[in-house]
């Protein structure tokens, strides 16, 4: 037993809590908030590594046997889901310096986005399902405070919104968690999977399996529940926005991919084929707004949503190429979002709008950023050899080889329209005739550029260097497809 | 027992949902605080209220005649969470009524650079 797998969770929240202490020494915050989290992004690799030759790894907390107290568990899948977020956070971090403005620095900005760092490590790594629920708390309330913060007109306004879904979706967490308690009798997610399976009334169990798709469906953007995402996700600035857009939904479907692979499992026919539908309900229904909208903010949003779609159906699919797909596309939209966020950021700044049709010919004055921006273009529409299409190809072969082989044809038509709501942007803002742009200072448009670009440069490696990654991600779909692998290192503990 | 806190948990939840449809803010706040009222209560009540004894182990007890003491300590923990949040969307209410100076939620309602 090491306690290695609780430093991605520790280090933000202690650096958090002591960055707290002198608000307004913003050098120092910088600092301290850049080394905390180069420290938490080396953790997480160690953890990796250690995963990676060890063997799962498990902590139960104040040394309670595995089922009574809280385990905190690290697969490979969670501690991939960890080292991403670490590594998204820093670059947020990076690019938060020339952008975020003194004032937000002041008041408390960095240790926000440490905290919300806490809570959604937690929630990667927890073991316990009641546990799950107090981490995603964690990174709500951080989460809730990124969203006002600053008090615009439009933030407190969209952040009331934000709040009551999220409220919502909290109070049927509770009840969700409470049904499962009452029928199962335990609320470790290791030994539900081994409680889960001995009881023989399914009907329950399955309402319960729908009812934490409609907890998490909340949190990931799901289709009929993603309504709140577009207005509430449009109103903070960039690097929040990039923030949430990377990590936030991505709570939801790891939680998706944990609970539906891990245990509950007892009527795959039913709940499973209802989550592949939502799923492409879900592309759908983010293809439409990603089409619909002249504001480069609002497009990328939407294609979250897509993103989520096109991720739970392959977990739908429980075969092989199916998980390792879906474990794949995760990583790279999680880092293909931010860089998006960014390069979109940079655009709306110097046109001083978010509005595409006030913008035109950036390319002549601004071309490494035309040639960044098109390559994450690509990226997000999953060209070859480029980062989204590894995954893209096994959810595909996934959907092919599963019940629901027209998900997959529907998956296929929409990466069109990825990559022309992607690329209608880059016509927009770069080609046509020169616009009048804002004033922007060479350094500060380098301090924007710089981390966008290698942010971009590892999503291109992640891309063709998949090969390299494989042997990670198949070990993390292994534990998936086997909860056994998962039960019995909990459990022998 | 649990049949009087199955309708108490029902009538929290359904007030709970007629508040929250009005178009009043803080009316939408007290809403969600009963709410997560009737969440925690489902959860002290569906594992079974139990006895009265102290949830000891020892022989001649049955698991009958104590309470199980785990939903007590969840309830806690989600009482002390809606408890934060609770108090900060009040917060938030606030300053969002004194700058859009206004707490209906019909006239919050799109952006305001609404295409």
């Amino acid at each position: 037993m090491s306690n290695l797998l609780l430093f991605p969770i520790l280090i933000p929240l202690i650096v958090a809590t002591v960055l707290m202490l002198f608000p307004n020494k913003i050098k120092m915050q910088r600092m301290i908030a850049l080394i905390g989290t180069i420290a938490t992004l080396a953790a997480s690799f160690f953890l990796i590594y250690k995963v990676f030759n060890d063997g799962i790894q498990v902590v139960t907390l104040g040394s309670w046997p595995a089922p009574f107290g809280i385990s905190m568990v690290s697969d490979l899948f969670s501690a991939l889901l960890v080292a991403t977020t670490s590594l998204i956070v820093l670059f947020v971090i990076l690019y938060s310096f020339p952008t975020i403005g003194l004032k937000r620095e002041q008041s408390f900005y960095y240790p926000a986005v440490l905290f919300l760092m806490t809570g959604v490590n937690g929630a990667f790594t927890t073991g316990d399902i009641f546990n799950l629920f107090v981490f995603v708390e964690v990174l709500l309330m951080a989460s809730y405070m990124l969203i006002s913060h600053g008090g615009q007109r439009q933030q407190l306004r969209e952040s009331i919104k934000y709040l009551l879904v999220n409220i919502i979706s909290s109070a049927l967490f509770v009840a969700s968690v409470a049904l499962l308690y009452s029928v199962t009798g335990t609320l470790n997610m290791a030994d539900l999977a081994v409680k889960i399976p001995q009881i023989e009334d399914t009907g329950l169990l399955t309402v319960i399996a729908v009812m934490f798709l409609v907890v998490f469906g909340f949190k990931a953007a799901i289709f009929p529940l993603y309504f709140w995402l577009p207005g509430s996700y449009h109103a903070p600035p960039m690097p929040i926005l990039a923030l949430f857009g990377a990590l936030l939904t991505k709570v939801g479907v790891y939680a998706i991919m944990r609970t539906y692979t891990l245990f509950f499992t007892m009527n795959i026919g039913f709940t499973h084929e209802l989550l592949a539908i939502i799923a492409i309900l879900t592309i759908l229904a983010g293809c439409v707004g990603a089409l619909a909208y002249f504001d480069v903010k609002k497009i990328i949003i939407y294609n979250i949503i897509i993103a989520v779609g096109v991720i739970l159906f392959g977990v739908s699919q429980m075969n092989e190429a199916g998980v390792t797909g879906s474990i794949l596309y995760l990583i790279h939209d999680m880092m293909i979002k931010a860089a998006l966020f960014f390069l979109v950021g940079i655009v709306a700044v110097i046109f001083g709008t978010s509005n595409l049709r006030q913008m035109g010919g950036l390319m002549k004055t601004y071309p490494l950023l035309g040639w960044t921006y098109l390559v994450a273009a690509f990226g997000i529409a999953g060209i070859p050899p480029l980062s989204g299409f590894p995954g893209k190809l096994l959810i595909v072969q996934g959907g092919f080889e599963g019940p629901q082989f027209w998900g997959s044809i529907v998956i296929l038509a929409t990466s069109l329209i990825v990559l022309l709501s992607a690329v209608r942007i880059f016509i927009y803002a770069f080609w046509g005739e020169p616009v009048e742009t804002k004033p922007l200072k060479k350094s500060a448009y380098r301090a924007m550029l710089i981390p966008s670009i290698i942010l971009v440069a590892i999503t291109v490696v992640f891309g063709v260097g998949a090969e390299l990654f494989m042997p990670f991600i198949m070990d993390a779909t292994e534990v998936l497809l086997n909860p056994s692998l998962y039960i019995e290192a909990v459990l022998k503990e | 027992m649990e049949i009087i806190m199955s309708v108490v948990i029902g009538f929290l939840f359904m007030a709970a949902v007629y508040l929250m449809l009005s178009k009043s803010l803080i009316r939408i706040i007290i809403g969600t605080g009963l709410l997560s009222h009737g969440a925690h209560l489902l959860l002290l009540t569906m594992g079974g209220l139990g006895g009265s004894a102290p949830p000891v182990v020892a022989e001649g007890v049955a698991v009958s005649d104590y309470a199980d003491p785990l939903p007590q300590a969840l309830i806690l923990t989600a009482i002390v969470i809606s408890f934060a949040v609770t108090s900060f969307f009040l917060v938030v209410a606030y300053r969002a009524y004194q700058e859009l100076g206004t707490d209906n939620m019909e006239l919050l309602k799109g952006t305001e650079d609404h295409e």
